[in-house]
């Protein structure tokens, strides 16, 4: 016996998610087993689709003009333009107001913690009041003892970009004095739940403590912007609240990991999977084995400290990530897909796998699987791996994402394909 | 340096090998446990930290990231003591699953707190008092040889003043209560693995599934303390479900798992008692048993802790064939065919799902099991940990720290349309009902009643 269901996806990243979405929508009964429930803790929580082209042109006006002109091996080229297109509007259809940017097929300049742009598709509601097109003037702040965020030098960098506003910068003291190295979420949390607290004698919510603050320091601003920390429950109403107050765009500046942009989009789509019938397991181990007939897979193994435990499906899409996610391993010997050994090219040598260049073009980040026109792993001769596995995101190799800022873009598209594909099959 | 002259030397450098390369031990063998490679994997990106739900209420608390890779670096440069702080770590585990870069988290934090409390922690009243909380079994077993006298004493309030200001036992807690007739007892007066065989081959028969004379289908089961002493109608549902399955059930001799032992650093007694359940229980998967339990702690130190921990003959064998008991029969039946048009007549539950259920991946399959069972909604409240973590509420001085940490549960309990709880761990429980004061039941209650 096994734990059953009509499509099995493994991995719980992007990918993961938009696959298991667009098969549970075709009506199969859909199971997600994830070794890991925090993956997009680690994520922007910004939805790009292609940044810059392959040999680095950019940032690019229209991605989706830009992809007739990518090579054949190229994800976006395998499930072409339209389907790209379909997998976003999935996407934002369940995300709805919390995300921006389907307005346009251009793609939006978001400053980012370091004050670098990045041009992305789709954006969290919350940080579309700082683009970098605006040319209402902006001030950046940021909370004493809050690391990874430095308005001056954000702003800064954001006037020598040449940004068609003035920049200014401030540091604050957060309301509440947590203690010097406290994670963004210990901030969210106070925001949140917005407890009383006594600022300079008077008692205070933490909200309005915030912008009592800030209020100082905005000029002749229209925008204010803050480290993506303002509540994982209740950004709206937080932002909202804040906004009122400096009588200003509230907007908040995505931060590295831990993300609470990150998280909040993974509590979305958690409960839009829920929502669709989808069971989550998430946690429990990494799947690690599989028995086939004939090139039909019939059950894979994930260990759970040392048991093996059954998952069975009629179809099964692999969404393990890249050499960073663990969806493709390597050794002195070669690189592989360790789930199911599916073809992976990379070049005999290993000193050819990767660039002395930190910066460089290192040939591992296009490492993964190859697949065919419905996304099912191929062999050295072409052939499916098997009848009823397919692939979807950064296990799929052949493209450069972090260069080409097409991460999500490919997971989202490529995941709503290999879901649609999947559960048409059953 | 271009590619050509740096891909040279390296290959000048293992041209001394026959293959070319030889690796080098660099660190030399050591007995001693070696958790460098988990300290080196650490980088630094803080998510344990914002996972951790005392770090989230408490600020004097320095985190996950201190407690485990830093404070090993630490300690390991020469004669560092541990710090104190380590005794605030609730052993929830959630700094394990998320952290990104595979750090073990709990094994640092377990072998730190064993070194401080057994090397460096200086003797006190506090001390004294983890100990006999950390052996729980001892006083359960002590206080069921006269349950209704313990429980009249246990929740008398002059013996709880007396308890807080001695023992620093928080006197708001109400103290669980003892069985009159513990499980064990129940069992051998019911007759044991005799009658046990006896039902499940007569529920094999009237199923025709299975052969009715087989090794297959029997199960060990580890009771653990709680539902041997305190909750014994867990464990007895436990035994009617599996034997209305067809299932055989041995209880072999066992103390307790260790989970409040590691809690509070008493290692050295932990250790004792896996010595005598790895033997016994080892014994019976010899035999073809599998290992079953109810608590969702239990079957974590059983799985994970102890592999992590022990060097015993036969402790990986244990992890592999021990199993949750909703989970092995997710796997072994079909469940979904055998709840099919099941009614049961249970109350709506607000279920929680127990942090060490969510560290084995089993957080999500009670709401699962139960959707399509008539009679019962099943209502999940959420990703917050209860903030009890066993014994760790029972201590005066982290008592507000745990109510601070449980209050977004209780919240979301009282929000859902139902006044009964659900969950696996017996202290999350324990928690639940004094936030809120619904009953709290076990999904194998649940279960029991769609089965038979």
């Amino acid at each position: 016996m096994a734990i059953d269901s009509d499509v099995l996806v493994i991995g719980g990243g992007i990918a993961g998610l938009s696959a298991a979405l667009s098969a549970a929508r075709e009506g199969a009964e859909v199971r997600l087993v994830t070794e890991a429930e925090t993956t997009l803790h680690h994520a922007s929580g910004l939805l790009d689709v292609l940044g810059y082209t392959p040999d680095g042109e950019g940032p690019v006006v229209d991605p989706f003009a830009t992809i007739g002109d990518l090579p054949d091996s190229h994800p976006y080229a395998i499930v072409g333009e339209r389907t790209v297109r379909d997998g976003l509007a999935m996407i934002d259809e369940v995300l709805g107001e919390t995300y921006r940017g389907e307005h346009t097929d251009a793609n939006a300049l978001v400053p980012t913690h370091g004050g670098t742009v990045k041009p992305t598709a789709r954006y969290p509601a919350s940080v579309a009041a700082g683009l970098a097109s605006d040319d209402r003037d902006v001030l950046l702040v940021d909370f004493e003892r809050l690391t990874g965020f430095d308005a001056g030098v954000a702003a800064d960098h954001l006037a020598d970009g040449g940004i068609p506003a003035e920049t200014s910068a401030a540091t604050v003291e957060f309301p509440v004095t947590v203690r010097d190295d406290a994670k963004v979420t210990r901030y969210a949390h106070l925001l949140d739940e917005n407890p009383t607290v006594t600022v300079d004698g008077r008692d205070r919510h933490v909200r309005a403590a915030l912008a009592d603050a800030i209020d100082p320091h905005t000029g002749d601003a229209k925008r204010v912007g803050l480290p993506a920390v303002l509540g994982v429950d209740h950004p709206a109403e937080i932002r909202a609240e804040l906004g009122e107050r400096l009588d200003a765009a509230v907007f908040e500046v995505p931060m590295g990991p831990p993300s609470v942009l990150g998280t909040r989009l993974e509590d979305w789509l958690y409960a839009v999977l829920d929502d669709a019938g989808v069971e989550i397991e998430a946690g429990g181990g990494p799947i690690v084995n599989f028995d086939a007939d004939d090139r039909t897979i019939s059950e894979v193994y994930m260990d759970r400290s040392g048991s093996p435990i059954p998952y069975g499906a009629e179809q099964y899409v692999l969404a393990t990530g890249d050499v960073a996610g663990g969806g493709i391993d390597s050794d002195r010997d070669g690189v592989a897909e360790p789930i199911f050994d599916c073809h992976v090219p990379h070049p005999s040598d290993r000193y050819e796998w990767f660039n002395d260049d930190a910066f460089g073009d290192h040939a591992f980040v296009t490492f993964g699987v190859v697949v065919d026109e419905t996304l099912r792993p191929i062999d050295d001769a072409d052939d499916p791996e098997f009848a009823n596995l397919r692939a979807a995101g950064a296990v799929i190799g052949g493209y450069d994402y972090p260069a080409e800022k097409s991460a999500s873009g490919v997971s989202i598209a490529t995941g709503y394909a290999a879901g649609r594909h999947a559960a048409r099959e059953v | 340096m271009s590619d050509t002259e740096s891909r040279d030397s390296r290959e000048v450098e293992q041209s001394d090998t026959e293959d070319g390369y030889e690796p080098r031990d660099i660190f030399g063998t050591t007995t001693e446990m070696d958790l460098r490679s988990g300290a080196d994997n650490c980088t630094k990106v803080g998510t344990c930290d914002a996972e951790c739900p005392v770090a989230e209420v408490d600020d004097d608390f320095p985190g996950p990231q201190f407690q485990g890779p830093e404070q090993w670096r630490l300690s390991s440069k020469g004669d560092v003591e541990i710090d104190d702080s380590v005794t605030k770590c609730s052993n929830c585990l959630r700094c394990d699953s998320g952290c990104p870069s595979g750090v073990p988290f709990s094994e640092m934090h377990n072998t730190a707190r064993a070194k401080y409390v057994l090397e460096d922690q200086p003797l006190s009243i506090k001390k004294i008092r983890n100990r006999i909380l950390a052996n729980y079994r001892t006083s359960a077993w002590l206080a069921s040889k006269l349950p209704r006298t313990a429980n009249f004493f246990m929740n008398n309030g002059i013996v709880r003043w007396l308890m807080e200001k001695t023992m620093k036992i928080p006197s708001e807690r109400e103290f669980p209560e003892f069985a009159t007739q513990t499980f064990r007892e129940w069992w051998a007066e019911r007759g044991g693995e005799a009658t046990s065989k006896e039902r499940a081959q007569e529920a094999r028969a009237q199923r025709g599934d299975a052969p009715v004379h087989s090794d297959e289908k029997r199960v060990a089961y580890f009771h653990g303390c709680y539902s041997n002493y305190n909750t014994t109608q867990v464990a007895k549902s436990m035994v009617r479900a599996y034997e209305s399955l067809g299932y055989e059930i041995t209880v072999p001799k066992q103390k307790c798992s260790g989970t409040p032992m590691f809690a509070n650093g008493r290692v050295d007694d932990a250790r004792r008692h896996a010595k005598v359940n790895v033997e016994h229980l080892g014994d019976a998967i010899e035999d073809g048993y599998d290992v079953i339990c109810t608590c969702s702690s239990c079957s974590l130190a059983l799985r994970q802790e102890y592999p992590d921990l022990f060097d015993l003959d036969g402790i990986d064998e244990l992890a592999a064939h021990t199993y949750d008991a909703l989970e092995y029969l997710r796997i072994h039946e079909d469940l979904e065919a055998e709840l099919e048009g099941a009614t049961v007549d249970a109350p709506d539950v607000a279920y929680h799902a127990p942090c060490h259920s969510r560290n084995q991946g089993l957080g999500r399959q009670a709401v699962e099991l139960f959707a399509d069972v008539d009679g019962v909604a099943v209502t999940d409240v959420g990703d917050s940990c209860s903030g009890i973590s066993g014994t760790y509420g029972w201590k005066a001085e982290k008592y507000e720290t745990s109510m601070a940490i449980g209050e977004e549960m209780f919240e979301h309990m009282e929000a859902v349309d139902a006044e009964t709880g659900m969950t696996e761990c017996p202290t999350c429980a324990m928690q639940m009902e004094h936030g809120t004061g619904y009953e709290i039941m076990h999904p194998i209650e649940v279960l029991e009643t769609a089965l038979t």
